[in-house]
């Protein structure tokens, strides 16, 4: 508790930490800052993904042609980490189709299109007025329904932060935008100081934080003075002007800068009592809860030397990106790149389709000249320059090795799940390798490797089970039989005459076998007029047709005679079942359907006969084969007679084994 | 005389001390050692597919145990036989084509309106991966499905396709983005 205690009173001294590694890019922002934001006009037509945060997509609510209004939900949060997200204007629902996504794969992901009527109708909004004596739970649900999300880039939904469950000592607001370009936080904090406080205040009322400090870099001045100007009149809420570094802004390096701990592996920064959100959420969450509008728009910096007025504009999410680039006069040069985030950390966007989401913060038309494209890989030197300037004090040359041999267990060894992909071990290696992009696939191939192992214990689970139940049926079966074998046994005893008599028949039968020769089947035997021999074959024919169905049930060897009748039931029914059906039914439709499904049926017989004619061979042929067997030359069809003749003499010797022991 | 008797002795009831000690210690702190097949079969993917000529993975892992090849998993690919040789201490070698070629990873997917409802690929099936009843349509559920491709020959309607799946993790492969100032 002491040291808590002093944390927080060594926050408020006024003591900045340093981060290791970091570097010092070229800025550019006074390219977009000097302008006041916007209003992006009417995009005719917007792509609204139902996934644009870290979770679970909602449920859809809407279907083609349903009309709606500017704040509709257009998805419902479902169980988990879920954020519904809303129609941006009024209009109807053209499709809802797989679009192009705002992700660097591009992906299509399921994207509900609206067209818009430019009426611009909003629905009521729904505020809480009261909120400073709203129950946390009911401001939990709020932020929910509102959609919002983190806007620094994860777009992790805001209602899990904003309700720990956990002590928090300390919240922090990333007012820091440490990568080039980006200004969109910067000229919001400028315009809307007050709007970002309220923001606070709500989140101080969910989060009961000690103390919360805002974060600014030293090189947006105007921002830090109109928050200042703001927070005056505010209890428990500092402004720390940082030096400007990259990656300062990213959540572990800024906690580490502010309070000098270091959030450890694995761990969120709730865990040692911190908890931080950006400046755009706070502004969201004030207009979810003050002014009761959902999440529909954010401030996107559309930037970069090939834009002829570069500046920051209130978009609607889901507006494309190419009405944002013609807003603002992009002038293309050979190979224009487009890049969505910022230099460092963005990624080049390959469809100009593509929409705006909740975490797109920048749009960037770099020239070749000052943002020039990556060069030829070059092998590694082992200068350590990767080392000493990342800022997690990772091993990234290591790294490289390990990645490039695939070997995951050492890249886990090495920590590799704490790197936050900052990008800056690739801008300072001299042979122009892009080391974070390797991590960033080592990291996604480590992700499926556990899945695959995950799904594999599944199977394999799944599978012995399965053994363990084919087991048992088995063992079921037997003692069924050998319940129903004793039960008949006994009944024969108390009927001595049957007894004898079926005794007798089968000694006649033996002797007749015995006389007729090897070949001769028992069936064929017991074709006499003699009812007392009927009896007999009655009883052969059941033992036989038993023994026929446990083998079909225990899927063994298939025995000609399943063979036969696997050959020609079927046939007969579904041929059955089409005359029937082109009798009596009416519908064509099901009636070539099955018309269909019997040829293809018929076909794949046929194909399987052809290729195993020898194998299905019936008993009736080998008898006649038994005699091509000196004659003939070919010694494969030879061969193959003599397997089948040796098999149907097994069935039969096993045939007779059954009987003689059941006697 | 008496000094030998005692030495003996000491030594008998110290020997009876530590082996009492070792004897409970043996029994108390065992260490379940995991066994070789048991190691090797965690390493095989688990398809369950057979191609490897044994009915199943653990079959296999019990093979390889024996001394059978280790490039018999097509499923497994490249890397199960790195894995694999790096426990058993030998060389890895290429993958045995004759048991297959390591391919995209596939599910089944039955036409569900030409299925017939034999029950022949449920009873197919490693994994019991197919519902479906005598005479009702089938379906595989496609999480517990490994892609074995045994439910496919029985079909006798032809209405099981392999269908390979899409990958929810996208692999990046996009070039870095640099910043340098060349000014």
């Amino acid at each position: 508790m002491h040291s808590e205690l002093s944390l927080i009173e060594q926050v408020k001294s006024g003591k900045l930490w340093d981060i290791p590694g970091g570097i010092h890019p070229p800025e550019r922002k006074s390219l977009s800052n000097t302008a006041p934001i916007d209003l992006a006009p009417l995009s005719p037509c917007y792509y609204v993904p139902i996934k644009q945060h870290i979770g679970n997509e909602g449920a859809l609510l809407v279907n083609v042609g349903d009309l709606v209004l500017a704040g509709q939900p257009l998805t419902n949060a479902i169980e988990g980490l879920s954020l519904p997200v809303h129609a941006p204007t009024s209009g109807v629902v053209k499709e809802i189709i797989p679009h192009v996504s705002a992700h660097p794969s591009g992906k299509p992901e399921i994207t509900v299109v609206i067209e818009s009527d430019n009426k611009d109708t909003a629905i009521k909004s729904k505020p809480i007025k009261d909120w400073h004596k709203a129950e946390i739970s009911a401001l939990t649900t709020h932020l929910q329904s509102m959609g919002v999300a983190g806007l620094g880039g994860a777009a992790f939904p805001t209602y899990v932060k904003s309700n720990p469950h956990k002590d928090i000592k300390l919240l922090i607001i990333n007012g820091v935008e440490c990568e080039p370009y980006i200004t969109a936080d910067d000229v919001l904090m400028r315009s809307f100081a007050a709007d970002i406080i309220q923001g606070i205040n709500i989140l101080q009322h969910m989060v009961q934080p000690e103390l919360v400090v805002i974060a600014i870099e030293d090189n947006k001045p105007e921002a830090v003075e109109a928050i200042k100007l703001a927070v005056t009149d505010q209890e428990n809420i500092d402004v720390k002007v940082i030096p400007t570094k990259y990656p300062s802004g990213g959540e572990k390096q800024l906690i580490e800068i502010i309070t000098g701990q270091q959030v450890p592996s694995n761990s969120i920064p709730a865990d040692i009592g911190i908890v931080m959100q950006n400046i755009g959420t706070c502004f969201a969450i004030k207009e979810a809860v003050i002014d009761g509008k959902a999440l529909i728009s954010r401030v996107v910096t559309v930037t970069g030397e090939s834009i002829s007025r570069p500046q920051n504009l209130w978009v609607r999410l889901g507006a494309p990106i190419s009405d944002l680039l013609s807003h603002c006069g992009l002038v293309a040069e050979e190979d224009q790149r487009l890049i969505m985030g910022g230099p460092m950390m963005g990624f080049n966007i390959m469809d100009i389709m593509m929409p705006v989401v909740k975490s797109t913060n920048c749009i960037l038309a770099p020239s070749e000249y000052n943002l020039p494209s990556f060069g030829v890989e070059q092998a590694c030197i082992r200068c350590s320059l990767c080392a000493d300037a990342c800022p997690v004090n990772l091993l990234p040359q290591q790294m490289l090795w390990y990645s490039k041999a695939k070997d995951h267990e050492k890249l886990e060894e090495y920590n590799l799940a704490d790197c936050i992909e900052c990008g800056v071990c690739a801008y300072v290696c001299p042979s122009q390798i892009p080391l974070v992009q390797y991590y960033r696939s080592s990291k996604v191939e480590i992700k499926q490797e556990k899945e695959d192992k995950i799904k594999s214990d599944k199977a394999k689970e799944r599978f012995e089970t399965r053994q363990l139940r084919l087991e048992r049926d088995k063992q079921a079966r037997l003692l069924k039989h050998k319940e129903s074998a004793d039960k008949r046994k006994k009944a024969l005893e108390s009927d001595g005459g049957a007894k004898d008599k079926i005794a007798a028949a089968l000694a006649r039968a033996k002797a007749k076998k015995a006389s007729a020769g090897e070949s001769e089947a028992v069936s064929s035997d017991v074709k006499t007029t003699d009812t007392q021999d009927k009896v007999a074959a009655a009883i052969a024919r059941a033992k036989a047709k038993k023994q026929a169905q446990a083998q079909a049930e225990s899927k063994s060897e298939v025995t000609p005679a399943t063979v036969t009748t696997a050959n020609t039931e079927p046939k007969d029914n579904i041929v059955e079942t089409t005359e029937t059906v082109e009798a009596k039914s009416a519908e064509q439709i099901k009636k070539d359907k099955i018309a269909a499904t019997v040829a293809r049926a018929k076909a794949k017989k046929l194909a399987q006969a052809a290729e195993s004619e020898a194998v299905t061979t019936e008993p009736s042929q080998t008898k006649s084969a038994e005699t091509v067997e000196d004659k003939s030359a070919e010694q494969i069809k030879k061969d193959k007679i003599a397997a089948t003749i040796a098999k149907a003499k097994a069935k039969k010797l096993t045939q007779d084994k059954d009987q003689s022991e059941q006697k | 005389m008496y000094i030998l008797l005692f030495a003996l002795g000491a030594l008998i009831a110290l020997t009876v001390v530590f082996g009492a000690i070792l004897g409970f210690a043996s029994v108390k702190f065992k260490v379940k050692a995991d066994p070789l097949v048991e190691q090797i079969d965690s390493i095989l993917p688990q398809t369950q597919c057979g191609q490897c000529g044994y009915p199943g993975c653990k079959p296999y892992a019990q093979a390889i145990a024996n001394g059978d090849d280790i490039n018999k998993c097509p499923p497994g690919g490249e890397s199960t036989i790195k894995q694999l040789a790096d426990l058993m201490g030998v060389d890895a070698k290429p993958l045995d084509s004759a048991h297959g070629e390591e391919d995209v990873k596939k599910v089944a997917f039955i036409r569900e309106d030409e299925c017939i409802g034999c029950t022949k690929c449920i009873q197919a099936c490693p994994v019991d991966a197919i519902m479906g009843a005598s005479k009702v349509m089938h379906t595989v559920i496609i999480d517990e499905c490994t892609g074995c491709d045994l439910c496919v020959e029985p079909c006798p309607v032809d209405c099981i396709d392999m269908v390979p799946l899409t990958d929810t993790n996208w692999k990046w492969d996009t070039l870095a983005i640099s910043v340098k100032n060349i000014n």
